[in-house]
């Protein structure tokens, strides 16, 4: 298992400032559409990400604005970390109009096709043929964009990720496949329900790089996805990062993620949070003082509660939009 | 104009081979479509042509080429897949219908997805129950697909012309059976037919025959054989049935008062059952019979030939179909 050494110095201030504020946004987005949730003002459930910020920052932060990204039911973390603005996201989740889906795509389907975010997807595995879909078309266009796929530990028993891995190592495909490893399959602790080594190894012999991060580890994890992103950029094909992470709440909205998962296995876990983690890092090198991080939290909330009453502010769709967008 | 006459594989080709060479962001990909051209050579020269980058042969990966292709489409290339046999479409499934048909809409219409699915469908040709299915009736259920059933080799050139420059996914079925047997005029010069446009490929009187794909052939010989008992068929080809150009159809059955319907594909909850429902709906007035459904059996496709030919449609059941339209009307 190679775990990345972080090289805090490689990075500009501006870059780990960037990468700590997307981080903060990413978990207060999360707790505020909890709270939206619980107060009733959205419909359905929200798959929430708090706990996962670091590998989605880590990995976007090493990607161009024209680079893709597929991602997850879980996908808000990946959505933001990728440039994704909160106020759309969320009167998406709200259902509301002015949504970055107009109200029809919902919590799980949010998309922003200029940011290269080609959508988060309600199939587990679904992202993966679309982000071959996309390598394809950016090797094919010989502008060293890349494409990476959002999974979780869950989807790694998808015949897709194998059918995909293949022809992607076939064809030397700029594809990052980064594999969100929160240990659990839905209900279900993952151990239970994956064969041999693991995905780093299953990786290896389908004749890629398999590398294994510390997902809680933002550096590390753009040092390891940066390493990856870079030799794709330049033909070096497909590769495979595995990110150790915790999802703290339920696998939705409506369950506490608490009857299949110890107290002790939850508390560990916070214990590693990946932000004050990434804060004291910053903090030790002085990168950032604590007024700083004082006022960026301020900032941010106050950007999310101004986000949540403009959209319940904003109209819903109007009911002639239903058959709009079923054809082009 | 200049017609020549084509199989209807050349067709197909041909509708290929002019539309790649117009636009470079089409791609075909399969399995043995390269260099070996195609189970039923319908991508022949193609190879020689445009290339390995063009015309790509694939593992057997069905779900990982088109759902690649999806993707593809979503940034700007127009591929075109080739499921060899339509029965191992059932592979694809998720790629088709949760994410080509609904990546538009879910979006808010911020994507297209260009993509041609190419299936062969059909059966007759004693290869068993797992290549022999008709399953074109399934994607005109699901909204954000268009469905595509030619039967001469004229349509399918116009049709596959019209498909390579749609902006959706589109399901274009080939009866495999139909490649080298059936020729047809097909025009030197350019044409396009346009989708949701049926076709009256014989006008008559006294009653309405609907048939889709290689089913037109029985068809329109049973016309001619009804013809010289007295009875005047009219002989439709919806041609697409999503979208469907219902107009046609009850329009002509205004005219009739009865119908015929003609699929390959299984007759409960199939084809032949919406299209029914369409004209009992729009022709109510006019019907004096009960509208007829010939479907395949619903059965598994046998392999004995006497066993699978009892469960195609054909022309003596079309006309035994008619039959019993004209008795009951003469009741
Ligand atoms: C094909 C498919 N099967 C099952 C589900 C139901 N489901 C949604 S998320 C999930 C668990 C996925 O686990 P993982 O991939 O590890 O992602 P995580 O939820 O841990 O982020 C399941 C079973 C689904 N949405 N799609
Ligand atoms: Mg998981």
């Amino acid at each position: 298992m190679a775990q990345h050494k972080s090289k805090t110095s490689e990075l500009g201030r501006n870059t780990l400032l960037e990468m700590y504020r997307r981080m903060l946004t990413i978990r207060v987005f999360e707790e505020t559409v909890f709270d939206v949730y619980r107060k009733g003002w959205m419909p359905g459930l929200a798959h929430l990400s708090d706990g996962q910020e670091a590998t989605a920052v880590g990995v976007c932060m090493t990607l161009r604005t024209d680079d893709t990204i597929t991602s997850t039911h879980r996908g808000h973390g990946h959505i933001i970390a990728k440039g994704g603005r909160v106020e759309p996201m969320m009167a998406e989740v709200m259902g509301k109009v002015t949504g970055y889906c107009r109200g029809k795509g919902g919590e799980m389907h949010i998309a922003d096709v200029s940011l290269g975010i080609l959508g988060a997807n309600g199939i587990v595995g679904g992202g993966l043929g679309i982000a071959a879909g996309s390598a394809f078309t950016a090797k094919r266009e010989g502008e060293g964009r890349v494409s990476v796929a959002f999974f979780g530990d869950g989807a790694i028993n998808q015949g897709i990720w194998y059918e995909t891995a293949n022809i992607a190592v076939l064809w030397k495909l700029p594809l990052i496949y980064v594999c969100e490893n929160n240990d659990y399959t839905q209900f279900t602790n993952s151990k239970k329900l994956i064969s041999g080594e693991g995905l780093a190894a299953r990786a290896r012999v389908m004749g890629m790089k398999g590398v294994e991060v510390d997902g809680n580890d933002v550096q590390a994890v753009f040092q390891a996805a940066h390493e990856l992103v870079e030799a794709a950029r330049n033909g070096g094909g497909p590769a495979t990062l595995i990110c150790n992470t915790f999802r703290y709440g339920g696998h939705h909205s409506g369950e506490p993620g608490t009857a299949y998962r110890s107290k002790e296995e939850i508390e560990s876990w916070k214990k590693h949070d990946p932000i004050p983690f990434f804060e004291n890092q910053l903090l030790a090198q002085k990168i950032i003082t604590p007024q700083e991080i004082e006022s960026m939290h301020d900032e941010v909330d106050k950007r999310l509660q101004t986000s949540v009453e403009m959209a319940r502010q904003d109209p819903f769709p109007d009911v002639s939009e239903v058959t709009e967008h079923v054809y082009a | 104009m200049s017609t020549r006459e084509l199989t209807f594989a050349q067709a197909i080709r041909e509708a290929l081979d002019e539309e790649m060479a117009r636009d470079d962001r089409i791609f075909i990909l399969g399995e043995d479509v390269g260099a070996w051209g195609g189970v039923f050579r319908t991508t022949e020269t193609l190879f020689e042509k445009y290339g390995c980058e063009r015309v790509i042969d694939t593992p057997l990966s069905e779900e990982g080429f088109v759902g690649l292709s999806v993707g593809a489409a979503m940034t700007g290339m127009h591929p075109v897949p080739e499921i060899m046999f339509g029965d191992f479409i059932t592979l694809v499934m998720d790629q088709i219908v949760n994410q080509a048909a609904k990546m538009r809409y879910m979006t808010g219409g911020q994507v297209q997805v260009p993509i041609t699915i190419r299936a062969t469908m059909g059966g007759g040709r004693s290869s068993g129950a797992q290549h022999s299915q008709s399953w074109h009736a399934w994607f005109a259920h699901v909204p954000g697909l268009k469905v595509v059933l030619p039967s001469t080799p004229y349509d399918a050139k116009g049709l596959l012309k019209t498909a390579l420059r749609e902006p959706n996914p589109v399901l274009f079925f080939e009866d495999k059976v139909m490649y080298h047997k059936i020729k047809g005029p097909v025009p030197e010069e350019e044409y396009l037919i346009p989708f949701g446009k049926a076709d009256i490929k014989r006008e008559g009187t006294d009653v309405t025959l609907v048939a889709l794909s290689r089913m037109i052939h029985p068809t329109l010989a049973a016309a001619e054989r009804l013809a010289a008992e007295g009875i005047s068929a009219e002989v439709i080809d919806p041609r697409t049935i999503s979208p469907l150009d219902e107009e046609t159809l009850i329009q002509s059955v205004a005219k009739t008062g009865s119908a015929v319907i003609v699929d390959e594909g299984f007759n409960r909850f199939g084809t032949t059952a919406e299209l029914a429902a369409v004209i009992a709906h729009g022709a109510f007035d006019y019907l004096d019979a009960p509208i007829e459904r010939l479907g395949a059996m619903d059965v598994p496709v046998p392999f004995s030939p006497v066993l699978e030919f009892a469960t195609i449609p054909d022309e003596e059941k079309i006309i035994a179909a008619v039959h019993r339209i004209m008795e009951g009307r003469r009741r």
